[in-house]
């Protein structure tokens, strides 16, 4: 897909979003609207994934570890075709499998439970050693978001990851600034992350992670440094897209009302006008 | 039962590099636990096989889960204290609700680490994983008992926790003898009362029965390897039969073999039962044995509080 159809159905897949989220009465909005452009990149652009065969075993990998954004993995995966679109209705609802936080059991697509913090890099650590093991070439990618490196399980990954030299890794941080409770500089603030990640001998890419065409040109194959897992740290907004969502803390998992829902539609479908 | 006592990890390694050879998905991942692992055999023969993280537990248990997913088929191999303790959570997310195909070896289990103290003792890990579904859990009795649980968790499919000493015991189970997952094995045919016990308890509670006949005892002893899912069956026989139960297990006596056994007595056929094991304090300094028997179970221990039980039965 190219960047122009990117940029469109990223913005779809923004509304969908934050229907879904009207709709449920719960999710995490804020870090969904962060991530949607590095979904969208991902399933629409770089991952060699075939909805009709789930669990290829050649298939690319991708662990979204920032599990509480599931809603938007989950639109992703509808419009990927892994999964009904009419289902992304059925999110939170009584014993639907589209739980608040990502089922692999359940959800063909997924290949990882996550949830809990600082679980997902290990993992992918795990999947990109499998394929060096099996010397495949299928790549393995994991979004993280920036508060979540707060966890130390993290840093047990980033140093395992390149002892074993695992330049088929990709480790993108969603770096919005603000996690929960408050912002990162006001918690434990981990920026700048590129001297850190690069100290650990890692290749680091920054770019602008709602720019379509910096996302697909950090992903490509060409941005890798032989024997060195890449990160890609994506400078992203929390609320992305929405005026009075922006960069604000509170809407970490605040829902809209009413209104608010109408008005941050209205902006999403502008933007799409545009 | 032959008096010469088995490090059981030998046993471990030996067939775990047995299956390895017919199988090239098996890997093992270790925390810099090569050598209390009993891995040189494995890393010498297939350096590239034996994924060692570093003292990092967290890391090496989602590891095992990604490799899974690759396709290979990890044996997870740490201290089991700080496997089980260190990594619950990965095991709870990455490993059971994912479902995901990885062998946990929780290596010097139980006081295993005897002298360097509870930070060391694994007493808590049948309870803390009994809580998780979807995890099997196995504390073979000998080193026959562990070669076939090796086998058996390189066939089924899904995850399970292996428990393994280093504190040596003499041969128990047959030669050739088949695990078979959540069947207890009768090693001693008796009808006042049933010891049930595993791992280093098993060849305790024999010794125990053998004591008891002299006092006129007869006791049944099942061998039971599997915590989880327990042998429901062979308890209620058990309780049926004999009429009482006292269980043995190098554990807390809170959330163990005797909790999962006595959950099944005051459900399906409540009889008198006693458990012995770690009785909920943090263990003075001492060796394994040692401490085994200071919490009363070496042989005599166990047929005191058999004969305490039976007294209670009436």
């Amino acid at each position: 897909m190219k960047a122009a159809e990117l940029r469109r159905l990223a913005n779809e897949i923004r509304r969908r979003d934050l229907r879904a989220v009207y709709e449920a009465g719960a999710g995490h909005i804020g870090g969904e609207l962060s991530v949607i452009d590095l979904l969208t990149v991902l399933y629409f652009h770089t991952l060699k994934v075939d909805p009709k065969n789930p669990r290829d075993p050649k298939r690319d990998r991708f662990v979204l570890s920032k599990g509480h954004t599931a809603c938007a993995l989950y639109v992703v995966l509808a419009e990927a075709g892994f999964i009904p679109k009419e289902e992304v209705a059925t999110f939170l609802h009584p014993h639907s499998r589209l739980n608040g936080h990502p089922n692999c059991v359940k959800v063909p697509g997924i290949e990882t439970n996550t949830g809990p913090l600082g679980h997902g890099l290990p993992v992918a650590v795990g999947m990109a050693k499998a394929a060096k093991l099996n010397g495949d070439d299928w790549q393995t990618y994991v979004i993280a978001g920036d508060g979540e490196m707060q966890e130390g399980s993290n840093w047990e990954a980033i140093m395992a990851a390149s002892q074993f030299g695992l330049d088929n890794l990709t480790l993108i941080i969603d770096h919005n600034r603000c996690q929960q409770g408050a912002r990162l500089v006001d918690t434990n603030n981990m920026a700048p992350f590129r001297p850190r990640v690069e100290a650990f001998g890692w290749a680091v890419i920054e770019i602008d992670g709602h720019d379509i065409d910096q996302i697909m040109g950090a992903l490509s194959p060409d941005a890798v440094a032989p024997g060195k897992p890449r990160c890609i740290i994506a400078h992203t907004n929390k609320g992305q897209g929405i005026s009075f969502m922006q960069d604000r803390v509170e809407w970490h998992h605040k829902v809209p009302n009413a209104e608010q829902y109408e008005q941050a539609m209205r902006e999403l479908e502008e933007a799409a006008s545009r | 039962m032959s008096a010469e006592l088995h490090d059981c990890r030998i046993a471990f390694s030996k067939t775990l590099e047995t299956l390895a050879e017919e199988n090239e998905a098996i890997v093992a991942v270790c925390n810099d636990s090569v050598g209390s692992s009993k891995l040189e055999g494995f890393r010498d023969r297939w350096p590239d096989r034996l994924v060692n993280v570093g003292i990092a537990e967290q890391n090496m248990v989602g590891v095992g889960a990604g490799l899974a997913n690759g396709g290979r088929l990890p044996f997870v191999c740490g201290a089991a204290c700080f496997l089980t303790g260190r990594a619950l959570e990965q095991i709870k997310a990455d490993i059971a609700y994912s479902n995901a195909n990885v062998k946990l070896c929780g290596i010097s289990s139980g006081m295993a680490y005897g002298e360097l103290g509870p930070t060391h003792h694994s007493i808590e890990d049948f309870a803390w994983l009994r809580a998780l579904p979807n995890v099997p859990i196995i504390a073979p009795a000998d080193r026959i008992e562990t070669a076939a649980a090796v086998r058996f968790a390189a066939e089924f499919d899904g995850p399970l926790f292996l428990r393994l000493s280093r504190v040596g015991v003499p041969d128990l189970l047959p030669e050739g003898h088949v695990f078979e997952l959540g069947k207890a094995n009768r090693l001693r045919e008796g009808t006042d009362l049933t010891i049930i016990a595993n791992g280093t308890l098993t060849h305790r509670a024999l010794a125990a029965a053998e004591m008891l006949s002299q006092r006129g005892g007869n006791a049944r002893v099942l061998n039971m390897a599997t915590v989880k899912p327990i042998d429901e069956e062979a308890i209620v026989a058990a309780a049926g039969d004999t009429g009482a139960i006292l269980t043995c297990e190098e554990h807390t006596v809170y959330g163990g073999l005797g909790s999962a056994v006595a959950e099944v007595v005051v459900q399906s056929k409540p009889v008198p039962m006693a458990i012995l094991g770690v009785p909920g304090i943090f263990a003075p300094t001492g060796s394994a044995n040692f401490l085994l028997d200071e919490f009363g179970m070496a042989p005599d221990g166990i047929a005191a509080s058999a004969e305490a039980l039976l007294k209670r039965k009436g």
